[in-house]
């Protein structure tokens, strides 16, 4: 029913753009990653696998690799463990209210980023919103300092970011599940739990994997909660980028960094596809 | 033999066309002429490759192979646009943001007509479905069948040559479907447009049709009038699909025809044939009847179905006749039927296809 | 009908629980907004239990703020030339995987849809160095490449999910009217879309307002919003940030109002295909067209 001569005109624009704007830039940092650069900061245009091995011997970028990845698996267990109860309770027990309190959950996504970010901030300093409320009502005497500038600062914010990204989907599969078959669980004998656990749930996996997967792969590459937030203890591996490509210029080992991460966000998007694809009927 | 009305010049014709979607045959060499103010069915059951076919004369898929030829013009390498057919869609298609009128107005709006041609015809075309009440809402606001009225304004109002139906009928509820056929049937001699309509309901083609083309498995079973096609079926399938038969596996041998126990006389070449024979052509014989062939069964069933009966009666080898009967129950279990000889119709076998 | 037969059998409990449990999560996902808002009228500034002495002081601050303002302003401009180049390419592109067939069309959808989940510094660093190759001044020319880029991805997913749901019946009308390609897409297709392109533009605003990580490594002399409020917090808490940050909050809200009050005019079935209600099964940007 399309003519070639259309289907030409919506293809080639986008295609063109993609190829100068996203493929080619990415080309161009695999490029960089084989890179180095000179002491003047001038980028030398010779190849070689010392970025990478640099990445493997100085512990500085794989424990922080490290630890990037430690803090993502966290945040991306608390933003289930929160979020599953969520969105099996909307899916389920929210009645008339479900769909006002799904626009509740999607709220909180309109709010910028870095506002939300820099409230933890209030909330967490040592003057700040939780530190006072604890002296006011005499828990404690003195400000708690680990709060701010931790790990724990970065996962607490960066789960609360995130645990709406993963209520999507899991509401979404839930949403999906034919209501038929819970009353078909019920009246073949199966109590609520084992309802839930033989029917519901495995049909939800295939939202719990994207969920999970958006938690995992949007925090590992954070880099403003850790810089507003983590302290010296909680800098995670797109902070080292941002530092080599500003005041270092070593762009090269940036472009190898990002290549690392490029590469792992990638097979976990792949594995997370597979995974779904074994789980959806 | 009235396949094609004779006096009237070919409007539209089919060559050879066949398609394919991958390794799915759907239409296999089908050739076709649709003549000029003709009202054409396509009938076929679901999957036959009607619905495609129509879609193909629409400029909407590409044959993959054959040609669409309407006068001295080659249709299949046009874009629907450039083609002087317009459709009745499924499910009408109506443009949901637009008004009944503005629905209408749309391929005179797009061929940049006069505003004034376009507001008179559009209020003509209006007029002729009845729905010029109707102008000013949205299709959403109406109902099924002024939707439906409205997608034929829509298509008539750009003077086609020639006019598509793809099931038009199907949504609405029995009564106003028996409705519409009546008021489309009178609209198409009205407007004097050649029309294919395509069904899947054996019904409403014989109602409806100059003439009916039986698809089957993306082939041609039978091209001929309501009338023939029922009186005259060609193959086991088509006196299947069009009403009820009953269908007889006989041999043949110097012009006598052998079923069972039954023998009749036949011009049919020997060799073993298949006959058709309507439950209408049995009745309980008479002593009257002369040169009828008789056999006696015992009643096994029978189906009330208003002005008729239907009965099914188990002859004593074994085989199975239906009877059309319209004089109420049958009380005795054991009966002999008659039929004429000539109301056996030999049929061709419908070999399976894929 | 789950919620009358929970009452019929003993679930009580376990709903009980449920509901305690969203309470909570509801709390934790809107404590920040709120401390934010209320600590914007705190004349003590940020920090400090019980807040007192309300004031209107920050919001004073903020207006008389130059740098803030050209701050918003030239995000303002970003925004918009962004949802410009996005849907510019996007809607093409959606209809292109929805109707077209071309060799490394699968590759093409999941690159489109990357920079949605990649984390933007890749984005962001890939780009900066295009743009030094082509030698390209940063500023808001590259910003706007670089956010209308990343941001495809939201046009080209909402898109593809309205065409998913446009009924192709529509077009062939049009076409079968006399309508060519061009007036059909115009006068049938584009309408029909309404909804996921305004959406999509909604999305594309709120993100590019918001987006940091991308514009860090583009970024020439002048600062968009985000950046600016960064660079004050880097400084140090600053009290007129929580102002900014509440009208920042109440203009998103306005969005949200402004985008229901539109769905609800239309279809039920149709929205936005990342923030939206499910009705269909959908995978969002992992895989949107299931059938290749």
């Amino acid at each position: 029913m399309f003519s070639r001569a259309y289907k030409t005109a919506v293809t080639v624009p986008p295609l063109a753009w993609v190829a100068v704007f996203l493929l080619f830039p990415y080309a161009l940092m695999f490029c960089y990653s084989f890179w180095s650069v000179t002491p003047a900061q001038t980028i030398l245009h010779s190849w070689s696998l010392d970025n990478y091995k640099e990445l493997f011997q100085k512990p500085v970028y794989w424990q922080t690799l490290l630890r990037s990845m430690w803090i993502a698996a966290r945040v991306m267990l608390f933003s289930l463990l929160l979020g599953y109860p969520l969105a099996y309770f909307l899916s389920f027990y929210a009645g008339k209210r479900k769909d006002l309190l799904y626009q509740m959950v999607i709220i909180p996504l309109w709010v910028s980023y870095l506002v939300r970010a820099y409230a933890w901030k209030t909330i967490l300093g040592s003057d700040g919103v939780l530190n006072t409320l604890l002296q006011y009502v005499h828990l404690t005497s003195h400000p708690l300092d680990f709060l701010l500038y931790s790990p724990f600062a970065v996962v607490l914010t960066l789960t609360h970011i995130y645990t709406p990204f993963t209520i999507l989907p899991i509401y979404a599969s839930l949403e999906h599940i034919p209501r038929n078959l819970v009353e078909a669980s019920h009246d073949l004998g199966a109590t609520l739990a084992q309802t839930f656990w033989k029917v519901i749930f495995p049909l939800s996996i295939p939202g719990v994997v994207a969920g999970a997967t958006f938690a995992f792969v949007l925090s590992l590459g954070d880099f403003l909660a850790p810089l507003l937030l983590g302290g010296p203890s909680g800098i995670m591996i797109s902070n080292i980028v941002v530092s080599l490509f500003g005041a270092a210029y070593n762009w090269p080992l940036g472009a190898a960094i990002s290549l690392g991460m490029l590469v792992i966000v990638v097979s976990l998007l792949f594995m997370s596809e597979r995974l779904e694809k074994k789980w959806s009927f | 033999m009235s396949a094609t009305p004779a006096q009237k010049p070919t409007l539209l014709s089919i060559r050879n066309i066949a398609k394919q979607f991958g390794r799915n045959v759907v239409l296999r060499d089908v050739s076709l002429e649709i003549a000029e103010g003709e009202f054409l069915t396509i009938l076929g059951e679901s999957g036959s490759g009607k619905t495609t076919l129509l879609r193909i004369i629409a400029g909407f898929e590409t044959a993959t192979s054959g040609e669409v030829w309407m006068g001295a013009e080659r249709l299949d390498q046009q874009p629907p646009f450039r083609r002087r057919v317009n459709t009745v869609f499924q499910n009408y298609a109506l443009f949901p943001h637009l008004t009944v009128e503005q629905n209408v107005a749309y391929g005179l709006r797009v061929a940049r007509r006069p505003d004034a041609e376009i507001e008179q015809r559009v209020a003509e075309a209006l007029g002729k479905v009845k729905m010029t009440a109707h102008a000013k809402k949205k299709p959403s606001k109406i109902s099924g069948g002024q939707q439906q009225r409205v997608a034929l304004a829509r298509a008539l109002v750009n003077r086609p040559n020639l006019l598509l139906l793809d099931e038009p009928l199907s949504a609405l509820d029995a009564n106003l479907r028996r409705q519409m056929q009546v008021e489309l049937k009178s609209l198409q001699r009205e407007v004097g447009i050649a029309f294919v309509f395509v069904t899947h309901d054996q019904e409403e083609a014989m109602v409806m049709s100059d003439r009916i083309a039986l698809l089957r498995s993306g082939e041609l079973e039978q091209v001929a009038t309501p009338r023939e096609i029922y009186s005259r079926p060609e193959t086991a399938y088509v006196a299947q699909f069009i009403g009820h038969t009953n269908l007889l596996r006989a041999e043949v041998r110097d012009g006598v025809a052998r079923c069972g126990a039954l023998s009749w006389r036949t011009s049919t070449t020997d060799g073993p044939t298949l006959f058709s024979l309507r439950p209408e052509h049995l009745r309980p014989s008479s002593v009257a009847s002369n040169g009828t062939v008789r056999v006696k069964g015992k009643v096994l069933q029978q189906a009330f179905h208003g002005a008729t009966s239907l009965v099914r009666v188990e002859c004593a080898d074994g085989l199975v006749l239906v009877m059309r009967t319209s004089s109420g129950a049958l009380t005795a279990q054991e009966v002999e039927l008659e039929f004429s000889p000539a109301d056996a119709i030999p049929v061709r076998e419908s070999p399976e296809r894929s | 009908m789950i919620l009358a037969d929970s009452q019929q059998r003993p679930t009580a409990p376990r709903a009980i629980w449920l509901l305690l449990h969203a309470s909570a999560v509801f709390a934790f996902l809107y404590l920040p907004i709120a401390v934010l808002i209320l600590y914007s009228f705190n004349g003590q500034g940020v920090g400090g239990f019980p807040p007192h002495h309300l004031t209107l002081d920050w919001y004073r601050i903020l207006f008389a703020d130059a740098a803030i303002w050209d701050a918003v302003l030239y995000s303002l401009k970003l925004a918009l030339a962004a949802i410009v180049i996005a849907l510019g390419f996007g809607i093409p592109a959606a209809l292109a995987l929805d109707r077209a067939n071309f060799p490394g069309k699968t590759v093409f959808r999941r690159l489109v849809l990357l920079p949605l989940i990649l984390p933007g510094i890749i984005t962001g660093l890939s780009l900066s160095m295009l743009f030094k190759l082509a030698d390209v001044r940063l500023g808001l020319l590259t910003l706007v490449l670089g956010h209308g880029t990343a941001l495809i991805s939201v046009a080209t997913t909402e898109v593809f999910a309205g065409l998913q749901k446009l009924d192709r019946a529509q077009e062939e009308a049009s076409l079968d009217l006399g309508a060519n390609y061009w007036q059909t897409f115009w006068r049938i297709t584009v309408p029909n879309l309404k909804l996921p392109i305004i959406g999509a533009a909604l999305l594309i605003f709120t993100l590019s307002m918001d987006e940091i990580a991308v514009s860090f490594f583009l970024i020439g002399r002048d600062n968009t919003l985000p950046l600016e409020i960064w660079g004050r917090l880097r400084r140090g808490i600053t009290p007129e940030i929580n102002a900014v940050s509440t009208i920042i909050f109440l203009f998103s809200l306005l969005t949200i109002v402004f985008w229901y009050r539109l769905r609800s005019q239309s279809a039920p079935d149709v929205g936005m295909e990342l923030l939206d209600p499910p009705h269909e099964n959908v995978n969002l940007s992992t895989n949107p067209n299931p059938a290749d």
